[in-house]
C-alpha cells in the first residue's frame, strides 16, 4: 500500500519537475512546480514527517509560489516565450548531467548504507513535541541565526526592489 | 514497506532534473523555479535519513533549509525586478554587465 502511494507521487512528481524545466512559458513552469511541491509534500506525509508537509505547503506553495508568480505578473514575460528554447553550445553541460547522475545511481545502487529497514518505533502523537523541543533546546542558537537571516533578506529585498529615489 | 533507496533514488531524479533546469535553460525565471527543486530534492533526504535512522536531526536541517530557501528566493526575485527595471531582460546570457 504504501509502496504504491510512493510510486504514485514520485512519478507525478517527476512527471512535473520535467514539467517545470521543459515548459516554454514560465507561467506554466510556476504552476508546474506547484503540483511537484505538493506531491513532495505527500512524499513528506508518507515519511511520517507531518509537520513538515504543513510547512511544506505553507512556505513552499503559498509563500513562494505565490511571490513568484506576482513577479511574472510584473514583468513582462511575452518575449521570453518566444525566445529559443534550448540553444546550442550547452552539450558539456548535457555531457556533464548525464554523468553526475549515472555516478549517483551507481553509487546509491552499489553501497548497501541505503538498505536499511524501517525502524518499528511507535512514537505515538508526541513527535511533534519531541521535534520541537529539539528544535529549540539543542538547536537554539542556528535558529536564531536563521531568524536574523530571514530578517536580512526582508531588509535587502525592500531595499532592491525599491524604485531610485529621484 | 517503502525500502530507503527508492526515497534516495527519487531525490537522485530531482536533483539531476534540477541542475539540468539550472545548466541549460536561459531564462532567469525558470532557473530560480529549478534551484528550488534542487532544494527540495535534497530535503526528500534529509527526512529519509531522518525517518530510516530514526534522528530528528534531518527533520531539522530541513526546516532549516526552507527557511533559507524562503530568504534567497525573496532576495533573489528582488534583484530579478531591479534587472528587469534596469536593463529589460530576462536571460542569463545577457547579463554580463559584472564582466568588466
Amino acid at each position: 500500500m504504501d509502496q504504491a502511494f510512493f510510486l504514485l507521487f514520485a512519478a507525478a512528481s517527476v512527471i512535473t519537475a520535467l514539467t517545470v524545466v521543459l515548459a516554454r512559458n514560465p507561467v506554466h513552469s510556476a504552476l508546474a512546480l506547484m503540483a511537484c511541491f505538493l506531491q513532495i509534500s505527500a512524499i513528506f506525509v508518507l515519511l511520517e514527517a507531518p509537520l513538515l508537509a504543513v510547512i511544506q505547503i505553507f512556505v513552499y506553495v503559498g509563500a513562494i509560489m505565490v511571490l513568484f508568480l506576482f513577479v511574472i505578473m510584473m514583468i513582462d514575460v511575452r518575449e521570453a516565450v518566444l525566445q529559443r528554447f534550448l540553444p546550442g553550445g550547452n552539450l558539456p553541460a548535457l555531457v556533464l548531467l548525464v554523468l553526475l547522475g549515472v555516478e549517483m545511481l551507481v553509487l546509491v545502487l552499489w553501497s548497501d548504507r541505503f538498505s536499511v529497514t524501517e525502524p518499528v518505533v511507535v512514537r505515538g502523537g508526541d513527535q511533534i513535541r519531541q521535534l520541537s523541543t529539539t528544535l529549540f533546546a539543542d538547536y537554539l542558537l542556528p535558529f536564531e541565526a536563521a531568524s536574523v537571516i530571514l530578517l536580512a533578506a526582508l531588509v535587502g529585498a525592500i531595499v532592491l526592489a525599491r524604485k531610485e529615489q529621484g | 514497506m517503502v525500502p530507503l533507496w527508492w526515497y534516495i533514488l527519487l531525490g537522485v531524479v530531482l536533483f539531476v532534473i534540477g541542475a539540468a533546469g539550472v545548466l541549460l535553460r536561459r531564462n532567469i525565471l525558470v532557473v530560480l523555479m529549478s534551484l528550488e527543486l534542487l532544494l527540495n530534492s535534497v530535503n526528500i533526504n534529509f527526512i529519509a535519513f531522518g525517518r530510516y535512522y530514526d534522528d530528528f536531526r534531518g527533520q531539522i536541517f530541513a526546516i532549516f533549509v526552507i527557511a533559507i530557501t524562503a530568504a534567497e528566493v525573496a532576495v533573489a526575485l528582488g534583484i530579478l525586478v531591479a534587472l528587469v527595471r534596469n536593463k529589460s531582460t530576462l536571460k542569463v546570457d545577457d547579463v554580463t554587465m559584472m564582466k568588466g
